[in-house]
């Protein structure tokens, strides 16, 4: 879809429609990944809001390409400058590569699914993974992003963008089965 | 293939991000590694669950107003979903739209038919209109868990919506639409690369036999059921769309999920 409306559309088509024909298709999108982030309805409007502003203000730096990669990189990037903080500073060891090398610490496959169809419990689990893991489920599960089109929006290598989402993935298997009941540390709400 | 290097592999195996050579040897792994396939297992099951489409967020209307409003070219090139303009001014709007983008060809279209149906003309130009970039969906989903419940709130009635996938008609998505001053709910299906656009509104009446009419091209069904009014149109052969039709009161035979 996107490609067919870049071919019809010129350069002399007014700026306002290239917008509202390439990027406002993708206001869920936007929506949806501020929404992961920022974990709240109202913050998630103020990051949409703002990186639509400003992916107005870019438009003209937008040739062609892949509208939704190029709006949802902008939408991150809103979110985390908005925090006031880069994405970097808050990795913790507990989920670092070389702290923690992928082990499988075998929760029965029975337990997950019963929870994982539980959307309350998904949900909650998918909340308390750090943002840097978080955002790489959302971009795969949810927005169905390649690793290719990840690694564009995150600016990571596509290696990364792999054993990330590994992680990101153990990770909340490990929140889904393994401590469903008890009060968790890192529950921030 | 080694369990250390499947555990990595295993997660772009399910995205299917590996070359062919990496997915062979890790299908190969999985045959003779219960370990692994256990986990494997559990991915997808995750994987699955994630795709529940509560867990996906959509930009609530008051964030879509803003910035559809915010355009000024919505009012000519199509009618703005969530608008709470009077039907009748979006309606003409929207098809003021349709006229002025296809041109004069579409009078002398329409001045034959001047004793037409002026409903069957309402569906052709939204149809049309539906085909211009971007105008075909408000709701893209090929889930009718996902389509169904977008229509709430919208409209003071529950569509039927129903995938046809099994049947040959794919269920891409839905939006609003204004027919005979009627808001009313558009299923958008494919069938190979054409699209059907089906309309549906609350019509007092008893059921009616289908009628079918050729007008430039399309094909147009419509009927009524179950206090319904139904209306079919697409470029596909005249067979193919009754096919639809059928695939669609068949799976209707079911009493209606409202």
């Amino acid at each position: 879809m996107p490609t067919e409306s870049n071919a019809s559309l010129r350069d002399d088509t007014p700026r306002s429609v290239r917008f509202e024909t390439q990027v406002l298709p993708y206001l869920d999108a936007a929506y949806n990944l501020a929404f992961w982030l920022a974990r709240n309805p109202t913050d998630a409007q103020d990051v949409v809001q703002e990186a639509m502003l400003r992916a107005l203000r870019y438009f003209e730096s937008f040739h062609g390409g892949d509208a939704r990669v190029w709006l949802l990189a902008i939408v991150r990037n809103t979110y985390y400058t908005m925090r006031n903080r880069a994405p970097q500073e808050t990795l913790r060891d507990d989920w670092d590569d070389e702290a923690h090398p992928l082990v499988d610490e075998g929760p029965s496959p029975e337990a997950l699914t019963l929870l994982a169809v539980d959307v309350g419990a998904l949900q909650a689990a998918l909340e308390r993974l750090p943002s840097p893991l978080r955002e790489m489920i959302v971009l795969r599960e949810l927005e169905e992003c390649s690793y290719k089109e990840i690694a564009t929006i995150t600016g990571q290598k596509i290696g990364t963008v792999m054993s990330r989402l590994a992680r990101a993935r153990e990770r909340l298997k490990t929140e889904l089965t393994c401590r469903p009941k008890e009060v968790r540390r890192h529950d921030v709400r | 293939m080694m369990c250390d290097d499947a555990g990595l592999l295993l997660h772009a195996y399910l995205d299917d991000e590996l070359d062919a050579a990496n997915s062979a040897a890790m299908a190969r792994h999985l045959d003779t590694c219960a370990t692994c396939k256990a986990r494997y297992d559990t991915y997808t099951t995750m994987h699955k669950a994630l795709a529940q489409p509560t867990l996906y967020h959509r930009a609530p209307d008051a964030l879509r107003q803003h910035w559809h409003a915010a355009s000024p070219t919505s009012a000519y090139t199509h009618v703005p979903p969530r608008r709470k303009a009077p039907v009748a001014v979006a309606m003409a709007a929207g098809f003021a739209g349709a006229l002025l983008l296809s041109g004069p060809a579409w009078f002398q279209l329409l001045r034959p038919h001047g004793g037409a149906d002026p409903i069957v003309a309402q569906v052709i130009s939204g149809h049309v209109r539906s085909l211009q970039d971007q105008h075909l969906m408000d709701v893209v989903s090929t889930d009718q868990h996902t389509v169904k419940p977008w229509f709430e709130g919208k409209l003071d009635f529950s569509p039927r919506v129903k995938d046809l996938a099994s049947e040959g008609f794919p269920l891409v998505g839905g939006r609003l639409d204004a027919i005979d001053g009627h808001s009313v709910a558009a299923l958008v299906y494919k069938r190979r690369l054409h699209v059907i656009n089906l309309y549906q509104w609350p019509m007092e009446g008893a059921a009616s036999a289908q009628a079918v009419t050729q007008e430039h091209g399309y094909t147009v069904i419509r009927w009524n059921a179950d206090g319904m009014r139904y209306i079919a149109i697409s470029d596909v052969n005249e067979g193919d769309l009754k096919q639809f039709v059928l695939a669609f009161q068949n799976e209707a035979g079911a009493p209606p999920a409202h």
